[in-house]
């Protein structure tokens, strides 16, 4: 009898879960880590944090039903192109690379990558202070793709998320982290980052470093890329962005 | 697929039953197969191979010395954990017992995110450590992965070992004892070798599922060969590719090792049994 | 209480681990809730699968038993974390490609939805070898008694090989109910909000990683120890009728 319950049960809920389907909702997908400042959960399981806000403010905007959808940061392009999400709003750079298998909406930010290391270490954010140290990365990243090219003489570690290398780095299993330079100022002026500082940013190649942070979108999908452009116009002109953002940042990062 | 043969002196290989191969529906799934791979080959995109070839072959190389040094360890931990429990006294048997429900009773991943981000966790409290020997270790990520795969072995097979020992026949003992064999010569010469081939035609199948465990190093930054195609994944966001080939590359590890050990227990038994990947995974 | 806490430098993660927020205790619990769901599901798919499965292999025809053979070899031989990764992004696409294909609009599958379906093939694989081994193990004599009093398939299936097997599957199944629990940690790799990934989540928002990794393996561990209570019981009424195994297991 038992067995019979559960395969009932199993049966229905595998069906259940796959017929609902509505057109509207646009599935938001950010990753499912914290990366403050820009997304942070509490212990009720509620996301906030600027780019959450930015989300919210947009699809506000542009008339869009958004779900805000977790996923594995190093699966977010996949998870986008099989159809799991609808666009990514996760700090994600618009690059040449991924302008290949993916469209972007307009850039609604833009800020420098840095390297942070430990107080006492004397590292600078180049290639000849880099070399021979260990650097932590994370995978998928413009800063995976930037270290991969211009740090051939640094050993790599790759990290599914930016949190793990920050913790690594508070572990002091690797040296130096490279990283958007926001979440870095976030994290060394956290408890975990008091041991390190932000020792510069890295010489700027905007064919890896992209051009700003935009929307990610299918290809072909150009009904959403238009609706979010139209929202992202929005909320920098009628001052939504430049409100949100002083809520945290002093400067802007437009 | 078909039914172990006993197989007489014929160098231990297994001569493979043509007729059974080259039935009428077999060659046309064959033919399907076929078919299926050359589509596969030249419809998808394997530009990427010659690039990433190097870094492949290293990430093989890591996968397989971590499975093989694990599986060694592991063993090695696994005899002592079976014997208390089979007849150790109870203030070794319990602890021993309990490590095994502990391993058993919890993923893998949770141990390995455990033993890597929650001791470095702790690191920062004990300043100390960064000026010790064991700190260029400890920096490494791969120390982490030998000791939790080869925990994990040590849990699942130590509960092997203990039926194992349980399953020699007394006969063999009390014999050996009465000739006034020292305990100690008793344990290597006649209980280990006894219990070893009580487990022998387990191991193959508690090999290939440590195989499949080691994926899950990549996940504390040892690039292993299924690192390697998540760095192929978001290097070129080529996503089933990689991941295929990947999958094809377990398989033919699994069947290596199938083989492998058929032959170990067709020499060591007499005859051997096709190797069972039984419901057991880490 | 709270003393002996604070005496033993625990009340920082009691604190940490408390059900009302700022604790993280009851995203734990949250997280257990869709493991468990997702275990449950691909259990019971697996077992669907199995059984097919078993019954394919032990009285289909040559090519469904070809078939069932690569199958149930190919998903035993790959590591689960790269198959969770093919099906996961695979079966979605696939679904929504079939879907427009026949001129409907896009599938959504839920996370929990994606999670029974790629662990249920992964164990209806395992299932259909226990279930197939079980069904092996009945006295064919009282399947063929069955046959001879002109009892329909349907119902000698239901009324006499399943409750015959049960006894022999019942130890193989304990086993593949404690690896779906397990293999659900898994799917934290792919950013399902699990037991897992709640935990990983605390860990990182509060930088307490060994208090909360510790916290979700007592969970899984109870849940194992649970589960092999409940099935031991299962056991002893399955074997019900039957003559007592001597040094039977726990």
């Amino acid at each position: 009898m038992t067995i019979k319950k559960l395969m009932l049960s199993g049966i229905a809920a595998a069906i259940l879960s796959a017929g609902a389907a509505s057109a509207e909702e646009v599935k938001i997908g950010i990753a499912a880590e914290p990366y403050p400042p820009f997304s942070e959960l509490d212990s009720s399981g509620n996301w906030s944090g600027w780019e959450i806000d930015i989300i919210n403010a947009v699809c506000d905007a542009a008339e869009l039903d958004c779900v805000i959808t977790p996923v594995a940061w190093d699966g977010i392009i996949p998870s986008l192109t099989g159809q799991q999400i609808d666009a990514i709003m996760n700090s994600m750079s618009i690059t040449e690379e991924r302008l290949q298998t993916i469209d972007f909406s307009d850039a609604y930010y833009n800020t420098p990558a840095v390297i942070v290391a430990d107080k006492s270490m004397d590292i600078e954010a180049t290639p000849e202070s880099l070399a021979g140290k260990i650097l932590g990365i994370q995978a998928s990243t413009i800063h995976q793709a930037y270290a991969q090219e211009y740090f051939p003489d640094t050993e790599l570690r790759v990290y599914q998320t930016q949190d793990e290398a920050n913790q690594d780095l508070f572990a002091g299993r690797i040296d130096a982290t490279q990283a958007d330079s926001i979440a870095m100022a976030e994290f060394v002026n956290s408890d975990a980052g008091a041991c390190c500082e932000i020792k510069g940013a890295v010489a700027d190649d905007p064919t890896i470093l992209g051009r700003g942070v935009g929307a990610g979108v299918r290809k072909g999908d150009d009904e959403l890329r238009e609706a979010l452009n139209r929202g992202i116009a929005a909320i920098l002109e009628d001052g939504t962005h430049e409100e949100i953002t002083s809520k945290y940042f002093d400067a802007s990062i437009y | 697929m078909g039914p172990a043969r006993p197989t007489l002196a014929q160098g231990g290989a297994d001569v493979i039953d043509l007729k059974a191969l080259f039935q009428p529906h077999r060659i046309v799934m064959m033919l399907v197969f076929a078919g299926v791979a050359l589509w596969c080959a030249l419809s998808l995109r394997w530009d990427w191979i010659p690039e990433y070839l190097p870094l492949a072959l290293q990430g093989i190389w890591t996968t397989l010395w971590l499975m093989v040094a694990s599986l060694v360890l592991g063993f090695l931990l696994a005899v002592p954990l079976g014997l208390a429990q089979a007849v150790g006294p109870w203030y070794l048997a319990a602890p021993a017992r309990a490590f095994c429900t502990v391993i058993r009773g919890t993923p893998l991943l949770l141990q390995l995110w455990l033993l890597y981000y929650g001791l470095g966790s702790l690191f920062p409290q004990f300043p100390w450590i960064r000026s010790s020997e064991l700190w260029p270790y400890l920096r490494q990520a791969w120390p982490y992965a030998l000791l939790a795969l080869t925990l994990s072995y040590a849990g699942y097979e130590g509960e092997v070992m203990r039926g194992a020992f349980k399953g020699v026949a007394k006969g063999q003992l009390e014999a050996a004892k009465a000739y006034g064999m020292p305990r100690l010569t008793l344990f290597r010469r006649i209980w280990l070798p006894q219990a070893i081939r009580n487990v022998l035609p387990t191991l193959g199948g508690e090999t290939v599922l440590q195989l499949k465990a080691t994926p899950l190093v990549a996940t504390i930054t040892v690039v292993d060969i299924y690192a390697v195609s998540s760095r192929v994944r978001s290097d070129t966001f080529i996503v089933y590719e990689p991941l295929i080939l990947l999958a094809v590359f377990y398989i033919l590890v699994a069947g290596i090792i199938a083989l492998a050990f058929h032959w170990l227990e067709v020499r060591v038994l007499g005859s051997g049994q096709p190797v069972r990947i039984t419901a057991n995974t880490r | 209480m709270t003393e002996l806490l604070e005496a033993l430098g625990l009340a920082k993660s009691a604190e940490l681990l408390s059900l009302s927020p700022p604790g993280w205790g009851r995203n734990l619990l949250r997280g257990l809730a869709h493991s468990l769901q997702i275990a449950l599901g691909a259990y019971a798919l697996g077992l669907v699968i199995g059984l097919f499965g078993a019954y394919g292999k032990l009285y289909g025809g040559k090519v469904t038993r070809d078939l069932l053979a690569i199958y149930t070899t190919v998903i035993r031989a790959v590591p689960e974390l790269v198959l969770i990764l093919i099906l996961y992004y695979v079966g979605t696409d696939l679904i929504n490609k079939a879907s427009s294909a026949m001129g409907g609009g896009r599938v959504e599958i839920s996370g929990v939805g994606a999670g029974i379906w790629v662990l249920g093939i992964v164990q209806g694989a395992y299932a259909t070898e226990i279930l197939r081994g079980a069904i092996q193990a009945v006295p064919p004599g009282q399947i063929e008694a069955a046959k001879a009093y002109g009892m329909p398939a349907v119902m000698t299936m239901r009324r006499v090989t399943i409750p015959a097997m049960m006894s022999f599957a019942v130890p193989g199944l304990a086993n593949l109910w404690l690896i779906a629990t397990k293999d659900t940690a898994l799917l934290a790799v792919v950013g399902f909000n699990e037991l897992t990934l709640e935990t990983r989540q605390a860990a990182s928002s509060t930088r307490s990683y060994f208090t909360f990794f510790l916290a979700a393996g007592a969970l899984y561990l109870m849940v194992t120890l649970l589960s092999g209570r409940i099935f031991g019981w299962i056991e002893t009424w399955a074997r019900r009728g039957q003559p007592s195994l001597k040094g039977g297991r726990m």
